[in-house]
């Protein structure tokens, strides 16, 4: 049990470090940026406490906030993901997934993939909404929320495999 | 009683989502609202220190870019110094006891951002070096905005690429004057809107600061003409100006203070008022 604290207050102050440090300074193509810090949400154990999650959940995404100058967007992008985490379980994995031990830093699984597809979806969403703020500005929000999944996705995967390869 | 402590026990979670989700929506309709009204910035002790780690690291990468600029820089000092009478042949002038209204504090910008539609950038100079907000900051190329948010040894400024900066412009060959925002599009142009249509408009005229701003002194460049619309709307042309800046990568950053700021704007809060 200690270690698994240990290793998710790890894991936040690992994925904020390199967020910061590294991908928001990416700028692909000049606007892209991938923001794989939600990884730590993603992460995070099944049947750990729901209330420390919720709320490291909404220090990760104030800090992220903080760095990027954006004021609010990613707090609120990351409390309402830490708050839906349960159902989007349940979609992806069946209703029963309390009782069968789920690791999402597994091997690549079709239940795996499409939960954090819709993580990745429903964060990036919220908070490219967010962050133009204008209904004028809505398609280009989507546009960018489309580019920015794919390359959140693809990185959130690739530090999947390689933090924890498949053991089996 | 004991229900409702039943019931607050039930739904905790939900109710603790609730507050976490209030208290970040305030904080994102906060700074979306009005200027300098964000609670969260970058203006503070961890954050400015921690970007400006990183920024010491990845400065390296730009240090030739940054010669070039600091030659092309001091080329146009020297021309100005080789190209200025000799003194004692002028007429003798007697100095007032400070020079000039304006003052200028060097800086280096430590956090860029110009991906989205409200674009800040940090530098790491603060109230302790005499910054305070609604002061201009320049680079040697041109206008890059104004102080929002100070702390101790921070400072967050509005870019130039953001949907909330305002800047009277004019241009330089005729006078005529504008008002100088950003569209959200492209991030090597802004907008002069609102010339009136007797101005004659060339592509490649320069655009300055105007004189009726309080921020920046008269004619600190800003960028050239590109394209001329004209507005269906009011009838006044919308020209997309070309930034001097690359506003991409920033370096060093002058900060300026116009010390007769206060004077000017409680004289004209007087003057309106009556």
């Amino acid at each position: 049990m200690n270690s698994t604290v240990l290793i998710n207050i790890f894991r936040f102050l690992a994925l904020l470090a390199v967020q910061v440090a590294v991908f928001n300074r990416l700028d692909l193509f000049g606007f892209l940026n991938p923001y794989p810090y939600i990884l730590f949400i993603l992460l995070s154990p099944v049947n750990g406490n729901k209330a420390v999650l919720l709320i490291s959940a909404f220090f990760l995404g104030l800090f992220v906030d903080m760095f990027l100058n954006t004021g609010g967007p990613h707090s609120v992008a990351c409390v309402v993901l830490a708050y839906l985490r349960p159902t989007i379980f349940k979609f992806a994995f069946g209703i029963s997934y309390e009782y069968q031990t789920i690791k999402i830093n597994d091997r690549l699984s079709p239940e795996r993939f499409s939960f954090i597809l819709i993580s990745i979806i429903l964060h990036h969403l919220i908070l490219f909404q967010l962050e133009a703020f204008r209904f004028n500005l809505i398609l280009s929000a989507l546009l960018d929320t489309l580019y920015s999944t794919i390359f959140t996705l693809i990185i959130c995967i690739i530090t999947i495999y390689l933090i924890k390869p498949g053991k089996q | 009683m004991q229900q409702i402590l039943n019931f607050l026990y039930k739904n905790s979670i939900t109710l603790l989502f609730l507050l976490l989700l209030g208290i970040s929506l305030t904080f994102t309709i906060q700074s979306h609202s009005y200027h300098r009204s964000r609670a969260v910035s970058s203006a503070n002790a961890v954050t400015g220190y921690v970007s400006e780690q990183i920024n010491n690291v990845e400065a390296y990468f730009g240090l030739r870019e940054q010669n070039e600029h600091l030659a092309f820089e001091n080329a146009q000092l020297k021309r100005l110094l080789y190209n200025t009478q000799d003194s004692t042949n002028r007429p003798p002038v007697t100095l007032p006891n400070e020079l000039g209204a304006f003052k200028v504090i060097q800086s280096k910008v430590i956090i860029n951002s110009y991906n989205k539609q409200e674009n800040y950038l940090t530098i790491n100079n603060g109230a302790k070096d005499g910054i305070k907000p609604d002061m201009g900051v320049v680079s040697s190329q041109g206008v890059i905005g104004y102080i929002e948010q100070t702390s101790n040894g921070y400072a967050t400024i509005i870019s130039v690429l953001n949907k909330k900066f305002r800047l009277g412009a004019k241009i330089k060959k005729n006078n005529h004057f504008g008002t100088l925002i950003w569209n959200g599009k492209n991030t090597g142009f802004a907008q002069l809107v609102d010339v009136p249509r007797l101005a004659t408009v060339i592509k490649g005229d320069t655009i300055v600061t105007g004189a009726e701003s309080t921020i920046f002194p008269e004619n600190i460049p800003i960028g050239t003409i590109e394209k001329v619309y004209i507005d269906k709307k009011t009838n006044y042309y919308t020209l997309d100006i070309r930034l001097f800046n690359d506003m991409t990568s920033l370096g060093y950053v002058y900060v300026i203070e116009n010390k007769d700021r206060k004077e000017i704007e409680q004289l004209q809060q007087a003057t309106t008022n009556e």
